[in-house]
């Protein structure tokens, strides 16, 4: 019983906490100033050069 | 050489142990399987030796991508989807007609419906994201597949574990769990293709010449990996007999019914949306010919998506012995799937932006948003349905056989279409596809036989749904189990007329990607009618000084 | 898009990182998935309260097991569910909704998730023998609405369903409570289970409840229908019910 409360818990808690933490993080980085202009240049990479078609 | 030396000599060795096991076999299934895997390892061993020089035929042609492995897979794609779609039919009448089980033990609904959805899941769906994946790692990278021999394993690898599935499936080989049916030694043999495939995908991008990972290897490499942990894990069992086919699941009752879900809703998630959005974020910028519409917006597509659908397997367990617990987090995560499907959409459609009239003048286009949209619906309409609530009239009826369908056949099918379109002409140095008139029929085909299909089976789920439930004023229930089968008899026949509209539309695929192949240029308007009169075309005279010079004035 | 200020690539840790980074993106997108199983999946290996303990559910006899493979082996599940929802017309068509523990020793778990045909989790005993057989042999001559595939060759094969010393040790390994007996036992409770008048009294006592007799009609040989038939019979029946009956009636 008391590894099943752990696991429990840890579902109710920390693992939830946990992810919801990281995943705010990875959101958040996409955010950060500066993004746009990588984000524009990896958006565009598929198109750069002709001759990979 | 001693290394083609080595690894023929393996594949003779391979063959001898099939051949022993062949010859151990506790059961025909495994005799004849056993055969395959023989006689598999012989043709690898027979092609190392006479191509024993791959490596050299290679290195001559290091300025241009590896495309053999993508050629092959737009060629297994649209063949295993015509087999698949032919199996998929014929179970379907055989719903509608029982007369078509036909009385032998290897054509009944039991032993072809596995091979329908395998074949369509695994074979033309697992060789669209392989020969797409080898495509487009290599251009987001420009890079060439790293390890080109282990490339042409997974090919080869992955064909033979379609053909092993499938062959199983009729003798009577099975593992009894939806979509993760081959037995324990076809799984193993499929575990060892799909690390060399991680390999491969993952070695590529490591060996890119480029500074970003572009995202669509994001979801492929998360499709591969989350399949492997997947597999692995829902596949645990303990065979009978190491010379048997026969393997008893490691777990059992409710969580064997948890973790089969949990595979079997991730087989969903991460097979037939990660993977083929991945496709999406390649093929509709190339296509559309601009940028994804919001790159930002697919980063956090990405990881709402694959953090939250890990969590939706229960809602396939609502109001089973699975306690309740799980069962509402399966519900809350699932509703909340709803947001990044939506906004994976969103990205995708939104990437026309400004190019809206491609819809009308480019069919692969056309294809790619129709895809989208039919995306959108069963994105909205999944979560809808693992609401308890609606669970409990929907679940167990034709209605979770429409939804699924409306995924599979409108964005799963639609994309692939669209992308094996898009890649055949560059694939085979054509000028054009043999035709684009002909993808036209192909997506009125395709799209009439949807709306057959899933509107046939929401009438049929909501007609058996209310009649299981429905209590007459005795207060007794009024229909019999066998009543509410010959009520929704009609709608297996509306079903199956969808289905073979849409087996219409892939023979016409098949054909023009054949033609495509083999050169052929079909003689046929161009698409876009640009109104164009070569009479007006030309200046105007000069007008003559004396007359009319007021006519041509425009009015004081 | 509208513009920002550019601003200089940051030191450190950043998305860029994450994007150029192939195996830290692959690790992450592990840890993201599979947090979701862990949490939902592993609490269930250590609860007590998932499976309540119910008088009566034990593993399956010899036959029993081999019909249940023949079951699997035809794709049964894919039409016919195993899991009674506690719903009123649920209940009152097929029986007393399913507990976990009655499936506590199915690996796998036949639960279905369609009903093309009727749920299966309490059909032991509602029919005879005959009729199984019969319906088996040809659905549509005993419901005529029925579109089931017709199983007739069961009837015609002899049952070989391998050494089930193996299946059963294979089961233990997984977790099924045979005891050593059963195992050495298996081959001979199968044909005993399925031969008319032969001694199964200590098979009825390590299996209590299990039934013995010719299913198929056919004393002579012990064939797959024999085996299949007497999986159906025993569905549901471990566990007694007193409340639960099932009202529709056979047609």
């Amino acid at each position: 019983m008391s590894r099943y409360e752990l696991l429990r818990q840890f579902a109710d808690s920390w693992a939830l906490l946990g992810m919801c933490l990281l995943f705010l993080g990875l959101v958040g980085w996409t955010f950060r100033p500066g993004a746009r202009r990588h984000h524009d240049e990896a958006a565009k990479l598929i198109f750069r050069s002709d001759s990979d078609d | 050489m001693p290394a083609t030396l080595a690894k023929s000599g393996g594949l003779f060795l391979a063959m001898i142990i099939a051949l022993f096991g062949m010859a151990q076999a506790q059961d025909t299934a495994f005799a004849v399987h056993m055969g395959i895997m023989a006689l598999a390892a012989l043709i690898a061993a027979l092609a190392v030796m006479k191509g024993a020089n791959l490596s050299g035929q290679l290195a001559d042609n290091e300025h241009q991508y590896d495309d053999a492995p993508v050629r092959w897979g737009v060629i297994a794609t649209t063949f295993w989807g015509v087999i698949g779609l032919l199996a998929g039919l014929f179970i379907a009448l055989q719903l509608a007609y029982p007369v078509l089980n036909l009385g032998f033990e290897y054509t009944t609904f039991g032993r072809l419906r596995p091979l329908h959805t395998s074949a369509v899941i695994f074979a033309f769906g697992g060789n669209a994201l392989i020969c797409t994946s080898f495509f487009v790692v290599q251009r987001t990278c420009r890079a060439r597949l790293a390890f080109p021999g282990m490339a042409r394993f997974v090919f080869w690898g992955y064909q033979l574990f379609i053909v092993l599935a499938a062959t199983g499936y009729v003798l009577g080989v099975t593992e009894a769990r939806e979509y993760a049916e081959p037995e324990w030694y076809v799984d193993l043999w499929l575990t060892v293709v799909w690390v060399a495939y991680l390999l491969v995908f993952g070695g590529t991008i490591i060996k890119r010449r480029e500074p970003h990972i572009y995202v669509a290897n994001w979801f492929y490499l998360a499709f591969i990996i989350t399949i492997a942990m997947l597999h692995i894990v829902n596949n645990l069992s303990m065979p009978a007999s190491w010379a048997g086919s026969k393997s008893y699941s490691a777990f059992a009752g409710v969580q064997d019914a948890l973790t089969q879900w949990w595979y079997g809703h991730n087989a969903v998630g991460f097979f037939l949306t990660a993977g083929f959005l991945a496709m999406m974020y390649y093929f509709v910028p190339k296509q559309a010919e601009r940028p994804v519409y919001s790159y930002r917006l697919s980063i956090i597509h990405f990881w709402s998506l694959i953090f939250l659908y890990i969590w939706a397997g229960p809602h396939h367990l609502h109001y089973t012995s699975l306690p309740d617990w799980a069962q509402s987090l399966g519900m809350v995560f699932s509703v909340m799937l709803w947001m990044p499907s939506w906004g994976g959409m969103i990205n995708g459609l939104m990437t026309l932006n400004g190019a809206w009239e491609k819809i009308r003048t480019d069919p692969i286009i056309r294809m790619m948003v129709l895809a989208l949209a039919f995306y959108g619906m069963s994105t909205f309409e999944g979560p809808m349905m693992s609401i308890k609530s609606v669970n409990s009239l929907s679940h167990y009826t034709d209605w979770t056989i429409g939804h699924v369908h409306s995924g599979a056949l409108g964005w799963n099918g639609m994309i692939t279409f669209a992308c094996m379109y898009y890649l055949a002409p560059r694939l085979w140095n054509r000028q054009r596809l043999y035709s684009l008139r002909l993808i036209n029929v192909h997506f009125w085909l395709a799209t009439a036989g949807i709306v057959f299909y899933t509107a046939s089976m929401w009438v049929a789920g909501l007609t058996q749904g209310l009649m299981w439930r429905e209590y007459g004023a005795d207060g007794y229930l009024v229909n019999s189990f066998a009543e509410t089968i010959a009520a929704i008899h009609p709608m297996y026949l509306l079903r199956a007329f969808g289905g073979s509209l849409y087996l219409a539309g892939a023979l016409v695929f098949a054909w023009n990607i054949a033609m495509t192949i083999a050169g052929r240029l079909r003689q046929e308007a161009p698409m876009t009618e640009t109104p164009y009169n070569a009479a007006a075309d030309r200046p105007l005279p000069a007008p003559a000084r004396s007359a009319g010079l007021g006519g041509l004035q425009p009015a004081e | 898009m509208a513009s920002t200020p550019e601003t200089p690539p940051k030191e450190g840790f950043s998305h860029r990182t994450l994007e150029r980074n192939v195996t830290l993106l692959g690790l992450l997108s592990l840890v993201a998935v599979a947090i979701g199983g862990i949490v939902e999946i592993a609490p269930l290996f250590w609860v007590d309260s998932t499976i309540e303990k119910v008088e009566g559910v034990r593993p399956y006899t010899p036959l029993e097991l081999a019909g249940r493979n023949i079951y699997m082996r035809e794709g049964c599940y894919l039409c016919h569910s195993q899991m009674v929802r506690p719903f009123r017309d649920e209940v009152e068509r097929y029986g007393h909704y399913s507990l976990a523990a009655e499936s506590m020793y199915d690996h796998p778990f036949q639960w279905g998730s369609k009903r093309t045909g009727p749920d299966l989790a309490r059909v032991g005993g509602r029919y005879s023998d005959e009729w199984h057989v019969g319906h088996l042999k040809n659905p549509r001559e005993a419901v005529p609405e029925s579109i089931m595939p017709p199983y007739a060759f069961l009837a015609e094969k002899p049952l070989k369903a391998g050494d089930m010393r193996k299946h059963l040790a294979a089961l233990r390994v997984v977790g099924v409570p045979y005891t050593d007996k059963d195992i050495e036992q298996a081959n001979a409770d199968l044909t005993a289970q399925a031969t008319p008048d032969a001694d199964i009294e200590d098979l009825q006592k390590r299996y209590p409840k299990s039934q013995g007799r010719d299913y198929d009609g056919n004393p002579a040989v012990v064939t797959e229908m024999d085996a299949l038939v007497a999986y159906l019979q025993m569905l549901g029946t471990l566990v007694d019910f007193k409340a639960g009956e099932a009202q529709e009636q056979p047609k």
